[in-house]
């Protein structure tokens, strides 16, 4: 348990040390977001009926940060501890895979809870925002973040540069998140895109998320839930398997 | 598995695609023991020193430590060693204080008075106290990589491996250190080194393996190698040709220089009265004891 502990106690510290590289900043590019957004949208149909845009944004807005911040909390922690070197100093010890995974994932989801309150407090004083079920709430600021933060293990075990890391972030994250309804609710797209959001399992973290605050969503909690809970259940288990195996890590 | 044995490495195999890393290795190392793997680079020896410390894994053989399969029993296995590498790696967020600390509670150790005594007495050992609450980016490679060495030996292993912990070090220091690790060894710790100061594995070890394109070309006491392989050597610088009589017992000839081998300094009393008697005047005269060096180039040539 002390080796879970320290190795825990290090990731937090990691990114504690950089704080406002890790969570000031963005915070930071979240309230510009807000600002730019709910300044052009403030007249569209894309929030839900009887919440303003402005309501409507910050909890998404809140929610993609964490999810960002999250996998970038273990995949750089990784990435840069193997190509400097250092993480073979996580490698000798003792240490199980449990103890890796957890250390790492509870980094992650403690860092998007930080950006994820900061983000909050910031559109608190802009706009109202409810709260309607603050379990929900935080069942997906977990879930979501602890999704992202297994994702962000196994991207970092796979790249060997940081270019590679970037390119999954880019590829992948960024459009998985953007196009998850951060922005807008669903039902104001196409049935085209409706039904392609659907296929996209940051809709649902983030469609559960806003559920907390506002009791309302583009489909139900409990889809929301269950989609979130089977992806993170399913990153782990992948993530776990790879730590294991020692994949990219031990040769 | 004999309860004594440190380091038990049998028939290793490893290969990195079509190259033979490790080809049939076999070596025990006893408890206690100061042990050297010697070889030049690329022979193997990191290779094996990683997958005894689980950072690569055996394509065929077992490995175990103070009788642990470092596999399958992964956990005591690693416990009971310190791996020194040979690259210099660090963490530039921390201190060399909080970097002995995390270490430390990697193995299990928790936080308190006791392991800052040892990580104080760690650091004093190795000409670091005033380095302690330094960011490791602050030092130097030297300082560094005995940081490196207080890493290996936080958790108190009864097995520690280094590997060349010597390269960039400074004489002084490097004095230091293996006063430190010769104190470490009489108190039970079993060592086992590469190095390529081979003077340093002929002062400090026991007991030699020499290892060559992934296997081990020979393994013997340290003494017994310097015997097969090396000889004591009388070189005397005459000013006048060898006389006859000696000829036939000289081993080599380099200019004014003639170089017999000897066993014991009877020989040489032997030597110099024959000389003495041919009345040829002795320019200079030296005597060298076996040397590893002699012995490494010799197996390596095999």
């Amino acid at each position: 348990m002390i080796g879970f502990r320290t190795l825990l106690y290090k990731e937090v510290l990691r990114f504690w040390k950089v704080a406002f590289q890790t969570i000031a900043a963005p915070v930071l590019t979240a309230i510009l977001y807000l600002l730019i957004f709910a300044h052009v949208m403030s007249n569209s149909n894309a929030a839900f009926d009887g919440i303003s845009y402005e309501q409507f944004l910050i909890p998404g807005l809140a929610m993609m940060s964490m999810l960002q911040n999250a996998f970038a909390n273990t995949s750089s922690s990784l990435i840069q501890s193997k190509i400097t070197g250092n993480i073979l100093f996580i490698l000798l010890p003792p240490l199980t895979h449990w103890n890796f995974y957890g250390a790492y994932v509870i980094a992650a989801i403690a860092r998007a809870l930080a950006v994820g309150c900061g983000v909050f407090v910031v559109g608190l004083l802009m706009a109202h925002i409810p709260v309607h079920n603050l379990g929900w709430i935080i069942v997906f600021a977990i879930l979501g973040s602890g999704m992202l933060g297994a994702l962000g293990i196994i991207a970092g075990l796979w790249a060997d540069k940081f270019d590679q890391l970037a390119a999954f972030q880019n590829f992948v994250i960024m459009p998985l998140t953007f196009l998850s309804g951060v922005f807008y609710s669903i039902h104001s797209l196409p049935t085209f895109w409706q039904t392609a959001s659907h296929f996209n399992p940051f809709f649902y973290m983030i469609d559960g998320f806003r559920y907390g605050f506002f009791g309302k969503s583009d489909v139900s909690v409990w889809i929301s839930f269950s989609v979130t809970g089977l992806a993170f259940l399913c990153l782990s288990l992948a993530t776990l398997a790879l730590l294991k195996s020692g994949y990219r890590l031990r040769q | 598995m004999p309860a004594k044995t440190a380091i038990s490495i049998k028939n290793v195999e490893k290969s990195f695609g079509s190259l033979r890393a490790l080809d049939g290795v076999s070596l025990d190392v006893e408890e206690g023991e100061f042990f050297a793997l010697l070889g030049p680079n690329g022979a193997g020896k990191t290779t094996l020193i990683s997958t005894l410390a689980g950072l690569s894994r055996a394509d065929a053989g077992q490995l175990f430590v103070m009788g642990h399969d470092v596999v399958s029993d992964y956990q005591p296995a690693r416990l009971a060693l310190g791996i020194v590498p040979q690259e210099i790696v660090f963490d530039p967020f921390f201190s060399v204080r909080e970097t002995l600390r995390f270490q430390a509670g990697y193995f299990g150790i928790a936080r308190g008075a006791s392991l800052d005594a040892w990580i104080d007495e760690l650091l004093a050992n190795l000409s670091l106290s005033d380095k302690a609450d330094k960011n490791m980016r602050q030092l130097s490679g030297g300082m560094k990589r005995r940081v490196l060495v207080a890493q290996a030996l936080v958790h108190r292993p009864p097995v520690i491996v280094l590997d060349e912990p010597t390269a960039g070090v400074d004489v002084e220091l490097r004095q230091t250190l293996w006063a430190f690790i010769r104190r470490l060894n009489e108190q039970g710790h079993t060592i086992l080194l590469t190095t390529h100061y081979l003077e340093e594995a002929q002062q400090l070890c026991s007991r030699i393996a020499m290892m060559k394109a992934g296997r081990i070309v020979a393994m013997d006491s340290t003494a017994n190698l310097l015997n097969a392989f090396s000889e004591r050597v009388l070189k005397v610088m005459l000013h006048e040709s060898l006389p006859e009589s000696l000829a036939q017992r000289r081993t080599k000839q380099s200019g004014a220089w003639h170089q017999f081998a000897i066993h014991d300094y009877a020989d040489v009393e032997q030597l110099l009265a024959q000389l003495r008697e041919a009345g040829v005047a002795i320019e200079r005269l030296e005597v060298s004891e076996p040397d590893l060096e002699e012995v490494f180039l010799k197996v390596m040539g095999k």
